[in-house]
């Protein structure tokens, strides 16, 4: 077995995925608009269709709520599909089939039919696809009771969250940012599984949390570093798990620096940062020794230009400031 | 309407009780009026008013208010009456009545309305002063009442470090302030020798951490104050003479005429002279403990009424039975060891003041008059003093001021 640390990009670390999971299991397939001949939107499925063949890589008509409800059909039949959606902002075609029927069956059947099927979107902005590609919706999925919420924002967590998503017997959403699939880092081939159930911890550090996910975390990371040097030290959560959210990770968190910074690629209200803002109220009250900040995204759709696409997302700047607005008021 | 507040009986007092009102809603009172006796770590005080008017409204005896808190509300005189504002006013918590404001003769129906305490800076739009949810617990798990602290976090929230601040001076320890506050008091007893000492130690303990001291020493002659001490004593009663110390504090006080510059305060990065000369007499009391009243315009004062003065202070001290301006206005500490103490003694400096004044026992010694050696009564005098306010130059015209003046005691 391989042990030296090898280098991809988040992008392979999905084909990997997916591969892997077709190679080991022959009930897993994959379908989704342009996945085959075109070898998917983002490229993440090419070559597949060359080495799997069209039963197991289908192209799909334009229409989410169709294919959508194949795939949960599919699951429900005993198969394991992963159905890729281009972006989010698609996937409200298709919300009907994935709230109504995958979140719901298991529980409105008692247990009797499970969903196992992997919703793979692409999300987020910062790479020139204004308003109808460009939209971080995650937090709204994190709403649904039934289904399971990741945003891997590593190379090693889009290298293992799938197979951990197919074993899950639940529908999983897999929302994975447009920006990082060119990052690449070094993944440990020692490591061959992640949870999906934990949020980590990224960086240690005392006096501010800074709590993130997806694209926003390697933002934390530099904001972590800019902040360093200017004797702030900043605590970075990776939530990865936006539902059920690992709650307990960020109180830890904040319970040892007594301040927080959400940061989320989604619209602040009703969001994601929302919802931690609203359980550190209820449940950590006493740990805040300062107002809960939030760095997000401007309240408007993510504009085309890239000055204004960069001045509505969130920013390295913004996190620093927020943070340091916190350590040192006035 | 004006507020009558909490005083701050000291840098180191952050909150006080009211045991005893000595007025009642409807009483006029004038400036100086004693009003109410407030419990203090230091014992019991009598808290002048400085208000003229009638008093209005008064809050509930035995409970803990931070200084700054309104204590009553004075209408001044001829102003028609007019209902407190209502933010003010809160609801006095149904419990068991106070004892003593039975014994006051108050009909229940116009018992005195507690006044929410009005934190001082700053204030969300609630009208609640700003505290962290994580500083709030942490101070009530200190007994320190979070909503009287400065805060540095933001927008001038309280803060865990300023909770910790506050500890770090508070005048209770930690583990014993729920305790203390809890357990029935003991009023007008005198004080507390544990909560005494420890308001000492946070007292002294900011002198030494914040203010850089510098010393000055000098000794002084004491034939000719104390040949003409003895003269006046021979021919007067018992009851009129006077003692050494009202010598070295008369000289004190007028040499500080010269020399205002050590006679104030520094506060905010800055010294503030003071407009009078009110001596803090250092006075230890029974059980332990040291307290330093004012004596009031020392300066313009005769020999016979600072006696008269300082033989007050002493009994009303030792009784616990001082006023709330005589622990509020020193501007100067004078300490004087008296015939049984040391030789010398090095002060420190009482916040916010800037110097504090030392005489040792006065005893013989050999000194050197007109090239021959003579045996003298000599009393060594230290100066201890802020120098962020003052450099030792000025300070030696101090003491040198004070020598001079014990030379010609016949006119102090």
């Amino acid at each position: 077995m391989n042990t030296t640390p090898m280098k991809m990009t988040y992008r392979e670390a999905c084909r990997q995925a997916i591969r892997e999971a077709l190679l080991s299991d022959p009930r897993c397939f994959v379908m989704g608009e342009d996945v085959g001949k075109y070898g998917g939107c983002y490229a993440v499925t090419k070559g597949l269709l060359e080495e799997f063949g069209p039963d197991r890589i289908r192209d799909t008509p334009l229409a989410e709520n169709g294919f959508v409800g194949a795939g949960i059909g599919a699951a429900l039949t005993g198969l394991r599909p992963i159905v890729e959606i281009m972006t989010c902002n698609f996937s409200m075609l298709a919300l009907d089939q994935i709230m109504n029927n995958a979140a719901t069956l298991s529980h409105m059947s008692g247990g009797q039919f499970a969903v196992p099927v992997v919703i793979r979107m692409a999300t987020g902005g910062g790479r020139q696809l204004a308003a109808q590609h460009s939209h971080s919706l995650e937090g709204w999925y994190a709403h649904i009771p039934g289904l399971k919420v990741l945003a891997p924002a590593t190379v090693e967590d889009a290298r293992h969250m799938l197979a951990a998503a197919l074993a899950d017997p639940n529908p999983v959403l897999l929302f994975e940012h447009v920006v990082l699939y060119n990052a690449e880092d070094e993944i440990d081939p020692a490591v061959t599984a992640v949870d999906i159930a934990h949020a980590r911890r990224r960086r240690a550090g005392s006096d501010v949390s800074l709590i993130t996910y997806g694209n926003s975390l390697p933002k934390c990371l530099a904001a972590a570093d800019a902040l360093a040097g200017e004797g702030i030290s900043a605590d970075v959560i990776d939530l990865r798990v936006l539902r059920p959210l690992d709650i307990a990770a960020v109180i830890e968190s904040v319970a040892r620096t007594h301040r927080c910074v959400i940061v989320d690629e989604g619209w602040k209200s009703g969001s994601i940062s929302a919802e931690i803002s609203a359980r550190l109220a209820e449940d950590a009250l006493h740990e805040l020794d300062a107002p809960v900040r939030r760095v997000c995204s401007r309240e408007v759709p993510v504009p085309y230009a890239a000055q204004m696409e960069e001045a509505s997302l969130p920013q390295v700047s913004d996190i620093v400031a927020a943070a340091r607005g916190l350590v040192n008021p006035g | 309407m004006a507020d009558f507040l909490m005083p701050s009986l000291g840098a180191d007092m952050e909150t006080g009780k009211v045991v005893q009102w000595l007025v009642k809603p409807g009483d006029r009172v004038k400036s100086g009026d004693v009003v109410a006796v407030v419990e203090t770590h230091k014992g019991a005080i009598d808290v002048e008013v400085f208000l003229d008017g009638v008093i209005d409204q008064l809050a509930a005896l035995d409970q803990d208010m931070p200084v700054g808190a309104v204590l009553a509300q004075v209408r001044p005189q001829g102003a028609p009456g007019a209902p407190a504002p209502a933010g003010r006013l809160v609801t006095q918590r149904p419990g068991p009545t106070s004892p003593r404001a039975d014994a006051g003769g108050r009909d229940a129906a116009v018992a005195p309305p507690a006044f929410a305490a009005p934190p001082p800076p700053p204030v969300g739009p609630t009208g609640r002063a700003r505290v962290s949810p994580a500083a709030r617990q942490r101070a009530r798990a200190l007994g320190l009442n979070p909503d009287a602290l400065p805060g540095s976090g933001v927008g001038g929230m309280v803060t865990l470090a300023d909770v910790a601040r506050a500890a770090a001076q508070a005048p209770f320890a930690p583990d014993q302030a729920p305790g203390a506050a809890a357990a029935p008091h003991t009023r007008a007893s005198g004080f507390d020798a544990v909560q005494m000492r420890q308001a000492i130690a946070a007292a002294m303990s900011r002198s030494k951490r914040e203010i850089p001291h510098y010393y000055l020493s000098d000794n002084i002659d004491f034939m000719a104050a104390s040949d003409w001490l003895e003269a006046w004593n021979r021919e007067r009663p018992p009851e009129q003479r006077l003692l050494g110390a009202v010598l070295l504090l008369k000289a004190t006080a007028r040499a500080l005429r010269e020399v205002p510059q050590l006679n104030g305060f520094y506060e905010n990065g800055a010294f503030r002279a003071a407009t009078g000369i009110h001596v803090g007499w250092a006075i230890a009391l029974r059980g332990g403990g040291l307290v330093a009243p004012a004596i009031h315009d020392a300066d313009r004062a005769s020999l016979t009424e600072l006696m008269a003065a300082l033989s007050d202070l002493v009994q009303r001290a030792r009784s616990g039975r001082l006023r709330s301006s005589e622990l509020t206005d020193p501007t100067i500490t004078v300490t004087s060891l008296g015939e049984r103490g040391a030789q010398s003694v090095l002060g420190v400096i009482y916040p916010p003041q800037v110097a504090i004044v030392g005489f040792g026992r006065v005893v013989p010694c050999p000194w050197v008059v007109d090239g021959q050696v003579q045996v003298r009564p000599v009393v060594n005098v230290t100066l201890a003093a802020d120098h962020r306010a003052s450099d030792g130059h000025l300070g030696g015209r101090l003491l040198a001021a004070i020598e001079r003046a014990l030379q010609s005691p016949q006119d102090l």
